[in-house]
C-alpha cells in the first residue's frame, strides 16, 4: 500500500473477500493539488522554452556567430545585472510574504504585499528596458549578429513572461479585493507564486549564462 | 520589421485578390469540392434546424466524450486531406518519369509544376502528422482515458476545450492556405535555411509556422490536462500497475508532448523572428546556424514520432487481449517497455541528419541509442504475439487491424534498424528508402486507429459497425499499404531520391506505375470505408451494443452504458484489479448494480474557448498576412478574455440523484440486448457461449 492506501504492485490479482464494487458517495478528487500539479506541468514546459534558447545561446556564442560584431563582454554588465539580480529578488520576496499573509488569513496585507512585489517587478522591467535602451543606442541590434540575435531574444523572452506575471499580480489584487480568499482565488496565488519564484529562478541562469559567463 | 517583397498595405497587410489562385486548376477543383462540401454541411444545419444543437452541445460543450469526438473529426477531415495530396504525388511521380515524360496545366513534366509539387509534399507531411495522427489520438486520448481510470470527466475541462479549439484552429490555417496565398514548399520539417525570407519570400511558410505554433500550444495544454487527470483523477484502488495500457501510453506519450512541443516552439519561433524582424538565427551569413535549426526540429521530431506511435501500441494492448479473451501478456513488461520508448525518444534525434557530418563518435553514439529503441519495440511486438498463444484468438475486424498493425511494426522496425547504422544511412539517407520505412512505422498509427475505432464505435454510438465491409477496408489498405511502400523500398535501394517533382531515370517507371496500382487500392479502401460508415448507420437498429459490445473486453470504460451519459458513472467504481471488468464479468459481479446514488456536479457549457479560438485564428490569420494592427487587436482581446473570465470564477451544473436513478434504469432497460452474432465463424464461436453467466471462458 502506498500513501494513497492504493496496492502498488501485483495488481492482477485481487484478494478474495475482501471486493469493494463501488467508491464511497461523495467521493472527491483534491482539487488544490490537482491544480497544483497541472500548473507545475505547464511550467515543466515553460523550462523547456527556456532550455531551448539557452542551448540556442550556446551555439551561437561562438566567434563565428559574432559575424564582426560585438562580443558577449561588448554587451553586458555584470554589475548592472547585479543590481538587476537583487531587484527580481526582492519582488520574490515580497511574492513570499504575500502568501505569509493567505496562511494568517489578512486580505489586505496580502494586496499590500502583491502591490509591493509588482512595483518591485515593474522596477526590475524598467531596469532591464534602460539597459536594452544602452545596448540599442550602441548599435547593437539583434539584426546585426546571430550572437546578438539570440541575447535579445534570451533577455526578451524572460522580460515578456515577468510582464505577464505583473498583469496576473494586478488582476490578483482585484480578486482579493473583491471577494477575499476564496478557493478559487487561493488557487490562483498559489500558482502565481510558483511561476514568480520560476521566473526568479529562471533570471539566475540568464544572470549565469549571459552575465557572468558572457563577461569573461 | 522586414519589408518584404511585392504588395503591402497598413490595412490588408500583404492580403491582395492575386493572392487567390483562381487561375490554377487543380486547386480550383479542390476549392469547388470544398464549396459544395460546406454548403452541404451548412445546408443541412439549417434545413434540420440544428444549429442550435450545434452550438449548445457541441462547440460550447466542455465534456471530455465530446471534445474527444470533435478531435476525431478534425483528425479524419484532414486525414482525407493528407491522402488527396499523397494521390496527387503518386499520380505526378508516375506521369513526370523520364526525360520525355508528358507536362500538362503549365508543368513541363507531369500536372504539377515543382513548386506546386513541393507544397503538396510539404502539406502532405505537415497535416499527417500534426493534424491528422495526432488530433485523432488526442480524440481517443480524452475520450477514453477518463472513463479508463474511472474519471467523471478531464482534470481541467475548460482547458480541454481550449486545447481542442486551438488545434482545430491551426487544422483550418493550413486548409486556408490552399485558397488563400499558398503553403510552404519546404517540406512539413522546413528545411532551414529554405525557409529564410529571402529564398522562401511567399506567405507558404507563415502558413506553416502559424499553423504548427498554435496547434502546438494546443497540444501542450492537452498534455498537461491529460497527464494530470492520470496522476489524480484515478478513482480508488486504481492503483499505478492497475492502469490499461492505453492510459499508461497516453501518460508516457504525454509527457513526450509536454517537454517536446516547447522545443519546436522555440525552433520555429526564432526562424519567424529571422522572417519578420530580421535576426540572424539560422541565416547563412551574419552569425547564423542553420544546423541550429535542424538540430532543434528533431529534438521535438524524434519525439513526436513517438507522440505518434505510443497511443497507437496502446490501442492494440487494448484489442489483443480483448479478441483473445486472455489478459495483457507481462503487462509489467509492457509498462516498463512504453516507459523507456518514452525516455528513449530524447536521445535519438541526431539520427534523422547522420549526414550532417559530427563525426564517428558522436554518430556512434546516436546508432547505438536508435538501436536501444529494438529492445523494448521487441518487447512489445513479443508481448502481443504470447497474449495470443494459447488465447481464443477471434479475428474480428479491430483484431485484424491489430495483428496487421503488429506486422507493419516488424517492417518500420527491422527497416529502422538498418537505418539507425550510419554506414547504411549515408547510402539511403534522403532516398525513398527512408520514406517507405517510416510510412511503414506510421502506418501502425493508421491500422490501430482504424481498429481503435471499430472496437470503441460502439461505445460512442451504440451500435457496432458493420464487420463485413469492415474486412473489405481491412484488405484494401493492407494491399494498398504492401503494393505502395514494397515498390518503394525498392526504388529507395536503386537510388531514387525523394522529393522530386520530375523524376529523370526512366528505368524507375515500372515501380512507380506499382505505386500507383496500390494507390488505387488506398482509394478503394476509402470508397469502402464510406460504405462501410452507411451500411452501419443504416442498419444501426440491427447491430445495438450494450455497454460491453464485444463481450470480451476488459477495462473499465466497457462498464458504463454504450453510449456513454455525460456523467460516465452513475457512481464511481471502486477497483479491484487489473482489468477490473473482466475481473467482474468472470466473477459474475457484472449485473451488480450500485444501491445509492448522490447528486452528480458536471461542468457547465462556456463558448470562451471557441472565442479564444476565433481570436487565435485572427491572430494566426494577421501574422501571416502581415496585419499589424489586427494582430495586436487579437492578442488584446484574447488576453482580456482570459481576465475577464478569471473573474466569472467556474460553476457546474447538478444532475440530481433522482434523475440519475432514473437515467440509470433507462439505461439498463437499452441494455437488454442480444450479443452481436454476425461475425466471421471464430466469432461465431466465441459468442455462441452465449450471455457470459458462466464466468468466463
Amino acid at each position: 500500500m502506498n500513501a494513497d492506501g492504493m496496492p502498488f504492485g501485483r495488481g492482477d490479482d485481487p484478494g478474495a473477500g475482501d471486493v469493494k464494487l463501488w467508491a464511497d458517495l461523495g467521493h472527491e478528487h483534491d482539487m488544490m493539488s490537482t491544480r497544483l500539479l497541472g500548473f507545475w506541468l505547464y511550467m515543466l514546459s515553460d523550462s523547456l522554452i527556456f532550455a531551448g534558447l539557452f542551448v540556442a545561446y550556446v551555439v551561437l556564442s561562438y566567434p563565428t556567430a559574432f559575424a564582426g560584431g560585438p562580443t558577449p563582454a561588448d554587451v553586458v554588465s555584470p554589475l548592472y545585472g547585479y543590481a538587476e539580480t537583487v531587484v527580481l529578488f526582492t519582488s520574490v520576496f515580497a511574492y513570499g510574504m504575500v502568501m505569509v499573509q493567505l496562511k494568517h488569513d489578512h486580505p489586505r496585507m496580502a494586496m499590500r504585499w502583491l502591490a509591493v512585489s509588482f512595483l518591485i517587478g515593474l522596477a526590475f522591467i524598467g531596469m532591464e528596458a534602460q539597459e536594452l535602451n544602452r545596448i540599442a543606442a550602441a548599435g547593437e541590434l539583434p539584426q546585426r549578429s546571430g550572437f546578438l540575435s539570440i541575447f535579445w531574444i534570451v533577455i526578451v523572452a524572460h522580460a515578456v513572461h515577468l510582464a505577464f506575471g505583473l498583469l496576473w499580480m494586478a488582476v490578483m489584487v482585484m480578486q482579493i479585493g473583491r471577494s477575499g480568499f476564496t478557493q478559487l482565488v487561493t488557487y490562483r496565488l498559489a500558482n502565481l507564486k510558483i511561476y514568480w519564484l520560476y521566473q526568479g529562478l529562471i533570471w539566475t541562469f540568464v544572470y549565469t549564462f549571459v552575465y557572468l559567463r558572457g563577461s569573461i | 520589421m522586414v519589408k518584404v517583397e511585392g504588395h503591402w498595405d497598413p490595412i490588408f497587410g500583404r492580403l491582395s485578390l492575386s493572392q487567390i489562385p483562381y487561375d490554377n486548376p487543380v486547386v480550383g477543383a479542390a476549392f469547388v469540392f470544398v464549396v459544395i462540401g460546406g454548403l452541404a454541411v451548412l445546408g443541412g444545419l439549417t434545413y434540420y434546424r440544428k444549429w442550435g444543437y450545434l452550438w449548445r452541445e457541441w462547440l460550447t460543450t466542455v465534456d471530455h466524450k465530446r471534445i474527444g469526438i470533435m478531435y476525431a473529426i478534425v483528425g479524419t477531415v484532414m486525414l482525407f486531406r493528407g491522402f488527396a495530396d499523397a494521390i496527387m504525388m503518386r499520380t505526378q511521380q508516375v506521369i513526370a518519369d523520364g526525360p520525355g515524360s508528358p507536362g500538362i496545366l503549365g508543368a513541363d513534366h507531369g500536372y504539377l509544376p515543382p513548386y506546386h509539387y513541393d507544397q503538396v509534399f510539404g502539406s502532405h507531411g505537415t497535416i499527417m502528422l500534426i493534424f491528422a495522427a495526432a488530433p485523432i489520438l488526442a480524440g481517443f486520448m480524452n475520450y477514453l482515458v477518463p472513463l479508463q481510470i474511472g474519471a467523471r470527466d478531464m482534470a481541467f475541462p475548460y482547458l480541454n476545450a481550449l486545447a481542442f479549439w486551438l488545434t482545430a484552429v491551426g487544422a483550418a490555417l493550413t486548409m486556408l492556405s490552399l485558397f488563400v496565398g499558398d503553403f510552404s514548399h519546404a517540406g512539413w520539417v522546413g528545411l532551414a535555411p529554405l525557409t529564410e525570407l529571402p529564398y522562401s519570400p511567399s506567405v507558404g511558410v507563415d502558413y506553416w509556422s502559424w499553423a504548427i505554433q498554435i496547434g502546438s500550444v494546443g497540444t501542450t495544454l492537452g498534455a498537461v490536462n491529460i497527464i494530470t487527470t492520470i496522476i489524480k483523477m484515478r478513482a480508488p484502488g486504481m492503483g499505478w500497475m492497475r492502469l490499461p495500457l492505453f492510459t499508461w501510453t497516453s501518460l508516457t506519450t504525454n509527457v513526450i508532448g509536454l517537454t517536446a512541443f516547447p522545443v519546436l516552439g522555440v525552433a520555429i519561433g526564432l526562424l519567424s523572428l529571422d522572417r519578420y524582424i530580421g535576426t540572424h538565427f539560422y541565416t547563412t551569413g551574419m552569425g547564423g546556424n542553420f544546423m541550429l535549426y535542424t538540430d532543434l526540429f528533431w529534438i521535438w521530431g524524434h519525439p513526436e514520432v513517438y507522440f505518434i506511435i505510443l497511443p497507437s501500441w496502446g490501442i492494440m494492448s487494448e484489442i489483443i487481449p480483448a479478441f483473445s479473451e486472455k489478459k495483457l501478456f507481462a503487462y509489467p513488461a509492457m509498462v516498463l517497455a512504453t516507459i523507456s520508448i518514452g525516455c528513449i525518444s530524447w536521445t535519438v534525434w541526431l539520427h534523422h541528419f547522420f549526414t550532417m557530418g559530427a563525426g564517428p563518435i558522436v554518430n556512434a553514439f546516436y546508432s547505438l541509442s536508435t538501436m536501444l529503441v529494438a529492445i523494448p519495440t521487441g518487447v512489445k511486438v513479443f508481448d502481443w504475439a504470447f497474449t495470443m498463444v494459447r488465447g481464443r484468438v477471434t479475428f474480428t475486424t479491430p483484431m485484424l487491424w491489430a495483428v496487421a498493425a503488429i506486422f507493419m511494426q516488424i517492417i518500420g522496425g527491422w527497416t529502422g534498424m538498418m537505418l539507425a547504422i550510419p554506414a547504411i544511412n549515408y547510402m539511403t539517407h534522403n532516398t525513398v528508402f527512408v520514406i517507405a520505412h517510416f510510412h511503414f512505422v506510421v502506418m501502425v498509427t493508421v491500422f490501430a486507429v482504424i481498429g481503435g475505432a471499430t472496437f470503441w464505435f460502439p461505445k460512442v454510438t451504440g451500435f457496432t459497425l458493420d464487420e463485413r465491409s469492415g474486412k473489405w477496408v481491412f484488405w484494401l489498405l493492407v494491399a494498398g499499404t504492401f503494393t505502395v511502400f514494397m515498390a518503394m523500398f525498392a526504388l529507395g535501394l536503386t537510388g531514387m531520391p525523394r522529393r522530386l517533382a520530375y523524376v529523370p531515370e526512366a528505368t524507375w517507371f515500372p515501380l512507380l506505375v506499382i505505386e500507383e496500382v496500390g494507390v488505387f487500392f488506398d482509394i478503394a479502401a476509402v470508397a469502402a470505408y464510406a460504405y462501410q460508415m452507411y451500411v452501419s448507420v443504416r442498419d444501426r437498429k440491427m447491430h445495438p451494443a450494450g455497454r460491453d459490445a464485444w463481450g470480451t473486453s476488459r477495462s473499465m470504460e466497457w462498464m458504463t452504458h454504450s453510449p456513454v451519459p455525460a456523467y460516465n458513472f452513475a457512481v464511481i467504481p471502486h477497483v479491484n484489479g487489473r482489468d477490473e471488468w473482466a475481473f467482474r464479468r468472470e466473477n459474475h459481479l457484472e449485473d451488480v448494480q450500485p444501491e445509492r446514488f448522490e447528486d452528480i456536479e458536471i461542468p457547465i457549457n462556456t463558448p470562451v474557448p471557441l472565442l479564444i479560438g476565433v481570436c487565435t485564428a485572427a491572430f494566426g490569420f494577421a501574422m501571416i498576412w502581415r496585419i499589424w494592427w489586427l494582430a495586436i487587436a487579437a492578442l488584446a482581446a484574447i488576453v482580456a478574455i482570459v481576465v475577464i473570465r478569471s473573474f466569472g470564477g467556474t460553476t457546474g451544473s447538478v444532475i440530481p440523484a433522482s434523475e440519475v436513478r432514473r437515467l440509470e434504469r433507462a439505461a439498463l432497460r437499452l441494455q437488454a440486448v442480444p450479443r452481436p452474432k454476425s461475425l466471421i465463424p471464430g466469432g461465431a464461436v466465441a459468442f455462441a457461449a452465449g450471455p457470459r453467466k458462466g464466468g468466463g471462458r
